[in-house]
């Protein structure tokens, strides 16, 4: 049976892809290689993971500001997350995902997101309904 | 929804907007009355430009003061630091488009000591964590991290949405922190910082500190807020009987939160992390945020016709750089061999590949914003306070 998480309505398309997971958290300033599409911070849990095309679910956005022009670019140039879950996004990263019509959702009504998906899940995501449904 | 009056660049903004503010289930608008815009060239890169360009073409104009937080290129001072013409022309381009849409290349993240602060209760769109969390913890203003996006958003229509740090109920204390130590320098109020946003840990909590026994000055506020929101994503603090809104915040109806004791102990242990004694060091920066006057005189006065072993750089706002310039501070400084860069701050101006093209990987700095930024650009960044850090520049390792 599939698994179905509601969460609060998000941003952008429904989109499908695998999950790349872990409980830590995320800027796109402090935490990537944005060139090679990789985690660049040694301390991150994803260091040296590809985040390109991939369905990235994370605890919490961090950090500064950057990441709202960086997700656009990052979008624009095809080295990007198919979308971004997270328990809580800040304002930047909803920002960014606005501007670069990135799929971003947060506050899962069945708990930690984190745990309850993980790395190779395949997942439909639907910000507009509000769900995650693995598959 | 729509006029159909309003030319397409603020039908974007109104457009980018209503997502955003649906996304935190905004119920309204609200005016602001300025703007501040995050717009360096490694964030924006070629496709950011074009957006901005495009804007310009539909007529963009902003109907709000808009200023700009530091640039990544100083365009007196790029090739010494291995920055390409490449680097140069994003800049470039990116200082017409928006001097095109009416806004001000203020080019500062202190903008609160140097341009116009904002007052107790004013909504602003503030770009730059540093420069929110001091706006809204010192001097009480209304402004979320508004990434450079939505200011320039902001900026155009002259409001945001209302949701988070706009609302009454999203800046009571959610965290509570009891000082047993207290900060003895810059490098330490930024360490307290670093301390409260790791364990605050969220954008949407507030943390309040109590047990400090000083009032600290604008420039501790800054480093303690800069490192605060680095390392906690932390838009707003308050200090016990210190900061406007805490004046009236009453800690026993409180009581129900846990209260965190700060030792030396934790200081020294974020210390320890970032460099030891005898620790082989490629450059120290200065910057994150950029220096205040007061700073720049204690950089000059440190320098004091010493030679330093590695590059000494100094970032600061072209406002203090023009009276630091006018005093004679900018010669002193640099009179040693340092180098001050104006108007933009070292971790946004293509760090990695600065590093790179000079072979710096040990990064000393007072600020325990930066060393926290650029381990994630290829830096084994060094912790220490200012006048270590002219010391350890003088001999080539940490001292």
């Amino acid at each position: 049976m599939n698994k179905i998480f509601k969460c609060h309505p998000g941003i952008g398309s429904k989109v499908e892809g695998i999950v790349l997971c872990a409980n830590d958290n995320f800027s796109a300033r402090y935490d990537l290689d944005r060139i090679n599409g990789t985690f660049s911070r040694p301390q991150h849990k994803l260091f040296g993971k590809n985040y390109k095309d991939k369905i990235l679910v994370l605890n919490e956005s961090k950090g500064g500001v950057a990441s709202a022009w960086m997700l656009y670019e990052m979008k624009m140039r095809n080295v990007v997350p198919k979308a971004i879950l997270f328990n809580k996004a800040n304002t930047i990263l909803a920002q960014g995902a606005a501007l670069a019509n990135l799929s971003m959702c947060d506050r899962f009504e069945n708990g930690d997101i984190t745990s309850l998906l993980k790395t190779g899940d395949t997942v439909i995501v639907n910000p507009i309904e509000g769900y995650v449904k693995v598959i | 929804m729509f006029n159909v009056n309003l030319v397409k660049a603020k039908k974007w903004a109104i457009e980018h907007q209503i997502k955003v503010g649906n996304f935190f289930s905004a119920k309204d608008f609200v005016s602001v009355s300025q703007a501040h815009m995050m717009v360096d060239p490694e964030s924006i890169g070629e496709a950011g430009v074009i957006f901005l360009e495009n804007l310009v073409k539909m007529g963009a104009c902003v109907s709000v003061p808009t200023i700009t937080d530091p640039r990544g290129v100083d365009l007196n001072y790029y090739k010494p630091l291995g920055q390409t013409e490449e680097m140069a022309n994003i800049d470039r381009r990116t200082i017409d488009a928006c001097t095109s849409m009416g806004i001000l290349m203020t080019n500062t993240c202190v903008n609160y000591q140097t341009i116009m602060p904002p007052v107790f209760g004013d909504h602003v769109a503030y770009g730059d964590t540093g420069v929110v969390i001091y706006s809204n913890s010192v001097c009480g203003a209304r402004s979320n991290f508004e990434g450079g996006p939505s200011a320039l958003a902001a900026g155009l229509t002259g409001r945001t949405p209302r949701y988070g740090l706009h609302l009454d109920e999203n800046r009571i204390p959610t965290k509570r922190f009891h000082l047993q130590y207290q900060p003895k320098d810059l490098t330490d109020w930024g360490i307290l910082g670093a301390i409260v946003g790791k364990q605050s840990g969220s954008y949407w909590e507030v943390p309040i500190i109590e047990g400090l026994k000083v009032i600290p000055n604008s420039d501790e506020m800054k480093h303690l807020g800069a490192a605060m929101a680095s390392y906690g994503s932390t838009p707003l603090f308050h200090i016990d009987k210190i900061t406007p809104e805490a004046i009236n915040i009453k800690l026993d109806e409180f009581d129900f939160i846990e209260v965190k004791i700060i030792e030396k102990t934790d200081f020294d242990a974020l210390k320890s992390s970032f460099g030891h004694k005898s620790d082989k060091v490629d450059v120290v920066v200065f910057a994150a945020p950029q220096l205040s006057i007061v700073e720049m005189q204690k950089v000059a006065d440190l320098c004091n016709k010493n030679t330093f072993k590695v590059p000494v750089i100094v970032c600061t706002s072209p406002q203090v750089y023009a009276d630091a310039s006018r005093m004679g501070i900018i010669k002193k400084i640099e009179s040693s061999g340092a180098k001050v860069l104006e108007g933009t701050c070292f971790y946004n101006q293509y760090a990695r590949e600065i590093g790179e093209a000079n072979g710096w990987k040990r990064l000393l700095s007072n600020s325990t914003k930066i060393v926290n930024i650029l381990g994630g650009y290829g830096y084994e960044p060094l912790l220490a306070n200012m006048e270590t850090c002219i010391n350890s520049a003088i001999t080539g390792e940490l001292v």
